[in-house]
């Protein structure tokens, strides 16, 4: 059922994506706004502090939001034009159906029918195929409460297991490991404490383009006589003049901590008390690192043996210290084992939960911490409970009105849900704010996937790659049109507030899931009239799990300006109910009570201490080979967000960077008869791309880099690997083995599409 | 009510990320909506991620004002070099060419020159130039002398420039290294036309210790790759 309508380009002449413009009240000098709506940027996970001027229900322009601690003003190419997603022509204002004999394959449809043939059609497939027959799909950039919904009307109101989410793409490896190694996982310190400290290490992440804001903390840091070092096979705008480069050859990042950590031990460059005290496993790992000498450790990863010893003296001898990584080192079928590297690192050193040394992931999405901790990741439930502990499934059952027998188990991670949907188990599929058909690898695959389904459904506000395979698309909103809460980078959790109302028929995302619970006749739990109900029962949901939120109000948010996690109802340690807890910017301090160690250390495990992982290397999977002898990797631009259904239709972001082009070295450039500008086509086992060169010496020489964020014969994710982690099951978006050639001829594309198509 | 004269505008291309977020602002300036006043450009792509942003330098003897035969170009007794007046600006182009920034452009369709005016819509009232305010590396900086002298130990500002025999004194300060501030009283902008970026600016310290190869100096970190 599930095949493309019409041609796609019948589709995209409809539903775009075409670029807005400023125009009429958002060109004019003299149009005042109405009023300013202080809120937070829609795109990463550092969630900028910003106010948009509203007018006659449009966003009009904006105004920096000065005293919003994180960013105090300062935004990114996207947080200043993201004002322009709004009153867009593409903007999805009716419900569709999908329909062939429509020139665009989609005709309108009253909201209420659509809600209705959406429920039939659940009922039909549950009713034919059993409850599991249905999955649904959520994303990180939506509110907690939304993921929180999401994850109840899965598991409650559709009872079936499989849910999962776009942060499978993104922060699970991270996620995993912190939980393996702390028993919590966030952010250990707020970014102001970033400044004063001696040695930044940034570990895969091109931080000037995919969280600018923190470019300046960084840069900060320097000022006050910080080093930083910077690990990444391309010379990023941090690597430019970072003190210390290292040019690690692509997956091979855990070799490069392993052999970091061998020269700490043998030179002693340790915390021995704090190893001893607060941890338990250095001597397995220590074990491990034996076999990673100086030279092996130079060899696998590429990194000159004197860049080695620098950055393991400079880590080592240091008083304080901040490790950061971000996807570079977590898109990896060894993501785990990499962030598990850099965590030995960091308690080898000891410093950890003081105010000026810490360890953080840079998320990548707007609720990236937020979205993974209540309830929409396969394994989860509300307030990082695991759904598979017979008492967590017990507490949440209260908390929800049903019996434990009722809650379904753990689904699969969002990759293997696809393969179910292949192997004809999953037959129907609803999903909001994830588009798999970009941004999956492989996706030719995924295209094939969704061909198979009865029936999909799709909540969005644009009609985004995916889906154009749907047989009805549900009109949700925008960012803007809405409130909630989301949780940035730092672990601080902040406030989304509603700047205009959603146009035409268009619902809020959580209206629309409970409008499908109504039409299935099962509304129970599902009959919240606003965001903040959502949230006093997410508290509760969430209260007694490690990711507490229980001591969080909305007030408290705006008094504060936002509010860390964990936030307690009652005193983890006497049971008796405070109301006035501020919250915790900073993780592990030496002597702080949390629940799970009860007093016994600073670490989220009962006996509170931190855990060395042995975190092993291996290559990557499809490798560079003598067929495929290039290393392939992938990332962001600045000017857009992941698969670009917002900002490729934002004109002022699309000019800055029209197209992808694939980045390579002169070196390699010249040897393949290629010069800049030129089209050359990539290719690796599963398929091809024909891109313009962009020839440049600040990227390794057997290395080249597309940026992901476009669809169709333009995506990255064409040619990328389908191997995941076993562990997080994040897929391997960083490397895999490809081989590059000029290219015949311009592709087809060229003639036929605009750049952002 | 005129520019605070304690607040001074900085820029330190050395924390430019090329980002453009001070480009896509500038253009929300509620005297030019929908243009862009700021350049932002690559050195040399092809060898650095290096980007420059050049806004308007607001120089104490414009040469813009002191080329245009027409006198459209006036800058206000706080100092700040205003766009051309409407009225009076007649297209010819002499600020363009004379600008020894190349800050000012000549809007064709418009007939008119337009350039950066400090956002005096915003200076004027105590608040920070849009740029500066929304620049995620502070690239651009906005504040008085005490806090640059605070937040930027490495650096010192400079705001004489020499340019062949010109010499040029701006309100704009630009942030050098602060050893070269001390020992050179401006910036050579001709001589610096022949250095050419390196992909890093940094060389590779080695450690002392070790009994490595103890050659400091700048290297293509890439030099051993094969490919």
């Amino acid at each position: 059922m599930a095949h493309l309508p019409v041609d796609p380009i019948r589709i995209i002449e409809r539903f775009g994506p075409h670029l807005s413009a400023m125009t009429g009240a958002r060109l004019s000098t003299s149009v005042e706004p109405e009023r300013l709506v202080k809120t937070h940027c829609c795109f990463c996970g550092q969630q900028c502090g910003i106010q948009l001027k509203v007018r006659d229900n449009q966003v009009i322009g904006f105004e920096p939001w000065e005293d919003f601690p994180f960013n105090r003003g300062m935004l990114c190419p996207k947080g200043v034009k993201r004002y322009l997603q709004g009153s867009h022509p593409d903007r999805l204002t009716t419900a569709l159906q999908r329909d062939p004999s429509s020139p665009s394959g989609f005709t309108a449809m009253p909201y209420a029918q659509a809600i209705a043939r959406v429920a039939s059609e659940i009922t039909r497939i549950q009713q034919t195929h059993g409850t599991a027959a249905m999955a649904v799909l959520g994303g990180a950039s939506l509110t907690t409460e939304k993921t929180y919904l999401l994850g109840k009307f899965a598991r409650v109101c559709l009872k079936t297991p499989f849910i999962d989410y776009n942060g499978r793409l993104c922060m699970v490896s991270a996620g995993a490991a912190n939980k393996k190694a702390f028993g919590i996982d966030r952010t250990t310190n707020p970014w102001s404490d970033m400044v004063g400290t001696e040695v930044i290490w940034v570990a895969g992440s091109n931080v000037a383009e995919c969280s600018p804001i923190t470019t300046n903390y960084i840069w900060q840091a320097r000022e006050q006589g910080a080093k930083v070092i910077v690990q990444d096979p391309r010379i990023t705008p941090v690597a430019r003049t970072c003190d210390l480069y290292l040019p690690v050859k692509p997956g091979r990042d855990a070799a490069l901590f392993a052999g970091v950590l061998q020269i700490m031990i043998e030179r002693d460059w340790l915390d021995h008390e704090f190893i001893r005290d607060y941890t338990t496993g250095f001597e397995q790992v220590a074990q491990y690192c034996r076999d990673w000498t100086l030279s092996r450790t130079a060899d696998v990863t590429g990194v000159p043996q004197r860049a080695l010893m620098q950055a393991a003296e400079w880590w080592g001898t240091a008083n304080t210290s901040f490790l950061f990584h971000a996807r570079g080192i977590e898109h990896h079928s060894n993501g785990v084992q990499n962030a598990l590297g850099t965590i030995n690192l960091v308690l080898a050193s000891g410093r950890i939960g003081k105010p000026k040394s810490g360890y953080g992931t840079i998320v990548g999405q707007g609720n990236g911490q937020g979205g993974r901790e209540h309830g929409q990741k396969c394994d989860q439930l509300p307030g990082w409970r695991d759904i598979s502990n017979p008492d967590h499934r017990r507490y949440i059952a209260s908390v929800w009105g049903i019996d434990e027998q009722d809650l379904p188990g753990p689904g699969v991670d969002a990759y293997e849900l696809f393969r179910k949907i292949d192997r004809g188990e999953i037959k129907g599929l609803l999903s909001i704010c994830f588009n798999p058909k970009v941004s999956l690898p492989d996706n030719a695959f995924i295209t094939r996937c969704l061909e198979k389904l009865e029936f999909f459904v799709s909540i969005d506000f644009f009609l985004n790659d995916t889906a154009w395979h749907a047989d009805v698309v549900l009109p949700g909103s925008l960012h803007e049109e809405d409130e909630g809460t989301v949780t940035q980078v730092e672990g601080r959790i902040i406030k989304i507030n509603k700047a205009i109302d959603c146009p035409g028929e268009a619902r809020q995302d959580w209206r629309i899931i409970q409008d499908i619970a109504q039409a299935l006749d099962r509304p129970q739990g599902f009959t919240f009239t606003q965001p903040r109900e959502i949230f006093e029962e997410l508290r509760v949901a969430s209260k007694g799990g490690v990711a507490d939120y229980s001591g969080v109000t909305y007030e408290k948010i705006t008094q504060q300006l936002g509010v860390f996690w964990p936030c307690y109802s009652e005193d983890p340690k006497t049971g008796a109910p405070i109301e006035d807890h501020p919250g915790t910017p900073r993780l592990f301090e030496r002597g702080s009570y949390n629940p799970v160690a009860k007093g016994s250390g600073p670490f989220y495990f009962p006996d509170g201490r931190a855990r060395f992982n042995v975190a092993e290397y291996l290559p990557p999977v499809d490798d560079a080979s003598a067929e495929y002898p290039i290393y392939l990797t992938t990332g962001r631009v600045v000017s857009q967000f992941l698969s670009g259904t917002q900002t490729r239709r934002i004109g002022p972001l699309v000019r800055q960077c029209a197209e992808p082009r694939i980045e390579m070295h002169p070196r390699l450039a010249t040897k393949l008869g290629i010069a800049d500008g030129d089209w050359a086509t990539a290719e690796t086992r599963r398929g091809t791309i024909t891109l313009k060169a962009l020839v440049v010496t600040t990227i390794r020489p057997d290395t080249i880099f597309i940026p992901y964020h476009w669809p169709g014969r333009k995506s990255a994710n064409q040619l990328t690997v389908a191997a995941l982690d076993p562990i997080s099951k994040i897929p391997q978006y960083k490397v895999c083995g490809c081989r590059v050639r000029k290219a015949d001829a311009a592709p087809e594309y060229a003639a036929t599409l605009e750049p952002q198509q | 009510m005129p520019k605070p004269d304690y607040l001074h505008f900085f820029i330190d291309p050395n924390r430019c990320i090329g980002c453009e977020a001070c480009v896509q602002a500038c253009s929300e300036c509620d005297t030019h909506r929908g243009e862009s006043m700021i350049h932002l450009e690559y050195v040399n792509r092809a060898e650095s991620v290096q980007t420059v942003p050049v806004v308007c330098m607001h120089c104490l003897q414009p040469t813009c004002a002191e080329v245009c035969p027409a006198d459209a170009i006036k800058r206000t007794a706080d100092g700040v070099v205003q766009s051309a007046r409407k009225p009076r600006c007649i297209a010819c182009g002499n600020c363009v060419v004379a600008c020894p920034f190349g800050v000012p452009e000549l809007y064709e369709d418009r007939k008119i020159m337009m350039k950066c005016d400090m956002c005096y819509d915003r200076t004027s009232v105590g608040k920070k130039p849009m740029c500066a305010t929304v620049c995620p590396s502070q690239a651009l900086f906005f504040g008085t002398r005490e806090q640059i002298e605070q937040l930027r130990p490495l650096s010192a500002p400079v705001n004489t420039f020499q340019f062949g025999n010109q010499t040029i004194t701006t309100q704009v300060f630009v942030m050098v290294p602060r050893a070269l501030a001390v020992s050179a009283a401006h910036v050579d902008v001709a001589a610096a036309m022949d250095e050419h970026p390196r992909s890093r600016a940094v060389s590779l310290k080695v450690v002392s210790s070790s009994g490595l190869d103890a050659t400091a100096g700048d290297t293509d970190p890439f030099a051993d790759v094969e490919v």
